[in-house]
């Protein structure tokens, strides 16, 4: 066997590139907009804190000047008038510093959420306008990616990188005037430190981020290797092969370590290596200003300040990497997510749509062309009759297009080329609520939501009163199995419902459908795995369902075949015979030998 | 957890060295502020030129040598940490890779995926954190209290109180905001699950129109999550500025004290200095090892769940002394066989008692849980029974190598698996030999062919993970393609024509038929037109076997049969599939 590589599930490698990062920008600020006030605040309370972080330094450095001067000089000793206003000062330079911080990051803290609120309900929003299309070339893991990991991705920066942008750029302006105002030589010195720091660091983050992007690649081919193997198990056992994937995965494994302790160990080195450079700035200015004082040109505070100015000034830009790359990831998450703001949307209702009231259910498909992707027709002239009441059966083999009528019927997706109608009317002409309302719906993928049993039957028509959601399940043959049920109605179904068992849920879909009591029916037979006994009790339960009903469904049993009034069946998309059983049969078309072969099989079964 | 540790032991050499390193570290860093304390109180004091530039050479040797020592740390800690990752994942996957069905259950699969990739991620990101940075903390700490007496005993008070302050601040903060997390992240699976929920239910909210209903369902779970985030944010922003403050009032503190002590002589002014800085690298290390307060719970979690499947013990083991089989016809025989799952008492299998015999087909039919996936997965031995034999070939699967007894059986499951690469890899899964010619035959047999043919690629086209870029159907009769290019004595086939239409899964049975010829074919289904003509037949009901036979002798004596039957098929074609 050849190698099983593959892509895997990569997860996103720190967020990709934005492609316009302006546009984006200007997006972003348009949702945090509403809360223009809030961030203001927050950006003048920033400002108000930073400052009062530089000066604090300078008035820290005068109490050792004076401190020195008052030691050296012993006649008039130590003011310490003085030493308690500085003192003082300081006090409240450092209050300023730390309440006007936490005021700033306690009103950001309410623009991120607000905001964050903001986009998940615009995202929520645009996925109930999106056209179903727009779903079958995505997985609900992408979806979900945008509300979570990328909105998650705006609100840190937004929390945290707006300030820190401020905040870097103040600090490193406000302290290089302070820095001259004490000596002009000194600063020399620091501003020299400074490009070999970035030069440094922009090296290694280059190299580092190599193999970051390496490891990043490693992990997701090692986590989509365990993802595969193990959920195969039992196949992987039953052809012998873990000793062959135990190798592969020893393979992805060593990669992963190399390329793991490679990235770990050259972006640990990048702080140790800009804070020796930091460092030989230190020891340059102590000696440097030591002999400045010596010469009396300088007080000893002034040192003192002038190192701890030093290392503020070096690290937001020791860090302006970071901030960059921080600002590109959130960026493309921003980006994604209005991308998909942007998609576009189901067609617009018709303005002056007609109502119908007390449908007969006649439905017709005249010359209908459809296909999922524009260049690749479906169904290329699609023409049905269906008189009101009537049970048509819809069968053919895998993608011959039964489901796509489904589709159609309720208008999921938009034809290119000719009519649907309901009683005579266009179905484009009605809101597409006011159709669905006509019709009623049990799939084979029986959708449940975590709630109770209760509130599952009551979605076919919100706001029913207790004993109209009985009399549905009583109908549906339901009633029995959920009075067995601990909790009866009140039974919270788990996220799938797998707390009760297929058929369970079956039954459950068809009483939604009958409190909904539509005009049309359309039923997916299950293929698959349900009980004897409960089966038949669908099988009844759909019966009644389809009592005086215009029914499609969706037919997989020969039982419920027979039965129809009409049967379509269907090959690639076209509807290439139709007629009940025996005139099928007694036709002896490509029904008669989808029928027959059935009963064809041979020894193996 | 303890087996965690157990794999830092290779590394033992890596750990002394780090520690050295970081201690040569801390003295570097810690020398700094006692040499400028230096310039200041005997340099500049004696207007010593020469003094002030030969302490700050001391301080650049002083700077290369933290720098080394740093760079040798991290070295170090990178190797040590991504080596015990690579180990301990290489130990869980062939840990999991040796279990059988029945260990894989008892986890089950999400979880051991999990453990294998992020608990194992997450150890190794704490093992880079604690010798990278957390373990210098109390070398700084003591180094730095040390230092700080040893210019001034008397601030030492000041120095006291203010860790205590800062304990004290971040445990209440800490303790305010755990439980906090743990309700947003909640309120986060909360979200995450309406919104999955919608994005699966699409069709069905906009068939009963429900849009506006489930807007406002996710609307309370947003509005939920921001409310509490918002307070989280809002608690924990207290941090930063809190012990910001209370760094700097000490600061303050010992500026005010120090100053008196300064002028009544007591005290140097470099000393005070000095001082101040090593209260900063003070508060620094506290600030890390509150760090570890809040990784270590989630680190330990992690650690004991890697544990328990490392330390798990194997519920099937091969015999000592294997058997190489007896007339290799492929017969499988059930001899008063039952089973229950784990410890519970209810029998999924009640006294199984039957023989499937070489050339013929066997078919179980049954109600959902009545046993049959089961009793097909005690063949292979996935499953120990927990009473009575299995005999394949006329040895008890527990006499086997499970690799040699598996190498008789072609299995198809119930959940078709595809794994990303090729087609052709795909089918080579089952036979890694096989060529271009076995290829193709087991496609055509398969029903594949067709379809594969169709592709660009043909049998080099890709699969994608979980083969989600091809339908069930298609899915399920590659998965055929692979138990058919095997080329067994047995087929066991789970359920494994459901998600094809009628005609394919006639054609398929027809051309299996040919193929199979001699081999034994165990099949379970739930469509009766796909068994009806088996020689034999068995019928489970609650793990017992409530008929067996043929077709029409089930029809004539077997009650729950019937009842099956007149479900699916109607009069005509009952009689017909007899004939």
């Amino acid at each position: 066997m050849g190698p099983m590589g593959g892509p895997g599930r990569a997860p996103r490698a720190a967020g990709g590139k934005p492609k316009d990062m302006k546009k984006s920008l200007t997006r972003l600020m348009g949702f945090v907009g509403k809360y223009k006030l809030g961030f203001l605040f927050a950006v003048l309370f920033s400002l108000i804190s930073t400052l009062a972080s530089i000066f604090s330094p300078l008035v820290q450095g005068m109490v050792t000047s004076e401190l020195f001067r008052g030691s050296l000089d012993p006649a008039s000793g130590i003011d310490f008038q003085l030493i308690v206003r500085i003192l003082t000062t300081l006090g409240i330079l450092y209050l300023l510093n730390s309440a006007f911080k936490y005021l700033e990051q306690f009103l950001m803290a309410g623009v991120a959420q607000r905001t964050m609120y903001d986009l998940r309900r615009a995202v929520d929003e645009k996925i109930s306008r999106l056209p179903l299309s727009y779903f079958d070339t995505r997985t609900n893991g992408e979806v979900l990616s945008r509300i979570t990991n990328d909105v998650d991705t705006v609100q840190n920066t937004l929390q945290q990188g707006v300030t820190q942008v401020v905040t870097s750029v103040i600090t490193v302006v406000g302290i290089f005037i302070t820095m001259l105002s004490i000596s002009p030589r000194m600063t020399l010195i620091a501003v020299l430190t400074l490009p070999l720091s970035l030069i440094f660091s922009m090296l290694i983050v280059k190299k580092s981020q190599k193999w970051f992007r390496m490891q990043q690649k490693e992990i997701g081919e090692l986590n989509g290797h365990v993802e595969e193997m193990f959920s195969g198990h039992n196949v992987v056992k039953a052809f012998n092969r873990q000793d062959k994937v135990t190798k592969q995965f020893e393979e992805i494994n060593g990669r992963l370590y190399q390329c793991g302790w490679k990235a770990q160990f050259l972006s640990g080195i990048m702080m140790p290596l800009v804070g020796f450079v930091g460092n030989i700035g230190y020891l340059l200015v102590c000696a440097v200003g030591g002999l400045a004082v010596i010469a009396g040109k300088l007080l000893v505070g002034e040192i003192q300040s002038f190192v701890q100015y030093m290392r503020q000034f070096t690290q937001p830009i020791s860090q302006a990497a970071n901030i960059m790359n921080m600002l590109q990831s959130t960026m493309a998450a921003a980006e994604r997510i209005f991308e998909m703001l942007d998609e576009s949307e189901e067609e617009p209702e018709i303005s002056d749509p007609v109502v119908l009231k007390n449908a007969r259910g006649d439905v017709r498909f005249e010359h209908v062309r459809f296909g999922y992707a524009k260049d690749k027709l479906l169904i290329r002239d699609l023409n049905i009759d269906v008189k009101s009441g009537s049970k048509i059966a819809i069968v053919g083999p895998t993608g011959a297009g039964k489901t796509t009528i489904v589709n159609l019927l309720l208008r999921f997706y938009e034809l290119s080329g000719g009519r649907i109608t309901v009683d005579g009317v266009d179905i484009t002409q009605m809101t597409r609520n006011g159709l669905r309302e006509l019709f009623g719906m049990v799939l084979q993928d029986t959708w449940l939501f975590g709630g109770t049993i209760r509130e599952n039957i009551a979605y076919g028509r919100l706001g029913a009163t207790e004993e109209e959601i009985v009399t549905a399940a009583r109908s549906a043959h339901a009633h029995s199995f959920i009075k067995q049920l601990p909790g009866g109605y009140d039974m919270v179904l788990n996220e799938d419902a797998t707390n009760i068992s297929q058929g369970q849920r079956q039954l459950l879909t068809i009483a939604r459908a009958l409190l909904a009591d539509p005009e049309i029916m359309i039923l997916d037979e299950a293929t698959s795995s349900v009980d004897t006994r409960t089966e038949i009790l669908i099988q009844k339960a759909m019966k009644t369902l389809m009592k005086g009903r215009t029914s499609f469904i969706i037919a997989h049993r020969l039982s419920t075949i027979r039965d129809a009034d009409m049967i379509l069946v269907l090959r690639d998309g076209d509807i290439v015979e139709t007629g009940n059983h025996e005139q099928l049969l007694e036709k002896g078309g490509f029904y008669a030998q989808l029928y027959q072969s059935q009963f064809a099989g041979e020894s193996i079964a | 957890m303890r087996r965690v540790l157990k794999e830092m032991k290779p590394f033992w050499l890596s750990i002394v060295l780090i520690s050295v390193f970081t201690i040569f570290h801390v003295i570097a860093e810690l020398g700094m502020p006692s040499l400028m304390s230096n310039i200041i109180d005997v340099g500049i004091v004696n207007s010593d030129g020469g003094y002030v530039l030969a302490q700050g050479g001391v301080m650049l040797a002083l700077a290369v040598f933290g720098l080394l020592s740093t760079a040798a740390t991290g070295y170090f800690s990178a190797k040590m940490s991504a080596g015990v990752g690579r180990n301990l994942r290489s130990a869980l996957f062939a840990k999991v890779e040796s279990f059988s069905l029945a260990d894989v259950d008892r986890f089950g699969t999400a979880s051991l995926i999990i453990r294998t990739t992020n608990d194992v991620t997450q150890l190794q990101n704490f093992v880079v954190m604690f010798f990278r940075i957390v373990l210098m903390s109390p070398f700084m700490m003591i180094g730095s209290v040390f230092m700080a007496l040893s210019n001034s005993q008397r601030l030492s008070g000041i120095i006291l109180a203010a860790m205590v302050f800062l304990i004290v601040l971040v445990t209440l903060i800490a303790r305010t905001v755990m439980p906090l997390t743990q309700a947003m992240q909640q309120k986060l699976d909360a979200l995450n699950r309406v919104l999955r929920e919608k994005l699966n239910g699409l069709r069905v909210i906009r068939a009963f129109n429900t849009e506006e209903h489930e807007r406002l369902r996710f609307d309370g779970a947003n509005r939920d999550l921001s409310a509490t985030s918002l307070k989280m944010q809002r608690i924990m922003t207290l941090l930063m500025p809190g012990m910001m403050f209370l760094l700097n009032a000490t600061t303050i503190l010992i500026l005010w004290f120090g100053s008196g002590w300064v002028s009544a002589g007591e005290l140097m002014v470099g000393d005070l200095v000095a001082v101040l800085q090593y209260v900063m690298h003070i508060m620094m290390s506290l600030m890390m090892m509150s760090m570890v307060v809040v990784m270590l719970p989630r680190a330990l979690t992690s650690a004991n769940r890697v544990g328990e499947v490392l330390e798990h013990e194997n519920s099937i083991l091969d015999p000592q002394a294997p058997s190489f089989g007896g007339q290799k016809d492929g017969t499988v025989e059930f001899q008063d066989v039952s089973f229950s799952y784990g410890d519970s008492d209810d029998a999924v299998l009640d006294h199984i008692s039957f023989t499937a015999r070489p050339g013929e087909t066997t078919a179980i039919i049954g109600s959902t849980g009545s046993g049959k996936t089961t009793l097909l997965n005690l063949i292979p031995r996935f499953y120990e029974t927990s009473e009575g034999r299995v005999l394949v070939d006329g040895v008890d699967v527990r006499e086997y190598r499970q690799e040699d007894l598996r190498k008789k059986i072609g299995y198809v499951p119930q959940k078709s698996v595809l794994f990303s690469g090729t087609i052709a890899d795909n089918i080579r899964f089952g036979r890694e030999d096989a060529d271009g010619e076995q290829l193709r035959k087991a496609a055509e047999i398969s029903q594949s062919f067709s379809f594969i043919e169709e592709k660009a690629e043909g049998f080099e086209s890709h699969i994608a993970q979980g083969g989600s870029n091809v339908s069930g159907g298609q899915k399920q009769r590659l998965s055929i393609a692979r138990a058919v290019a095997k080329r067994p004595e047995i087929y066991l086939f789970d359920d494994s024509f459901s998600a094809l239409d009628l005609k394919t899964d006639a054609d398929l049975r027809r051309a299996l038929a040919q193929e199979t010829g001699g081999a034994t074919v165990i099949l379970v289904a739930q469509r009766v037109s796909t068994i009806m003509h088996a020689q034999q037949i068995l019928v489970l009901d609650e793990g017992r076997i409530a008929g067996k036979g043929t077709h029409q002798e089930l029809l004539e004596s077997c009650g729950v049969y019937r009842e099956i039957v007149f479900s699916q098929l109607s009069e005509n074609e009952i009689t017909k599939g007899g004939k």
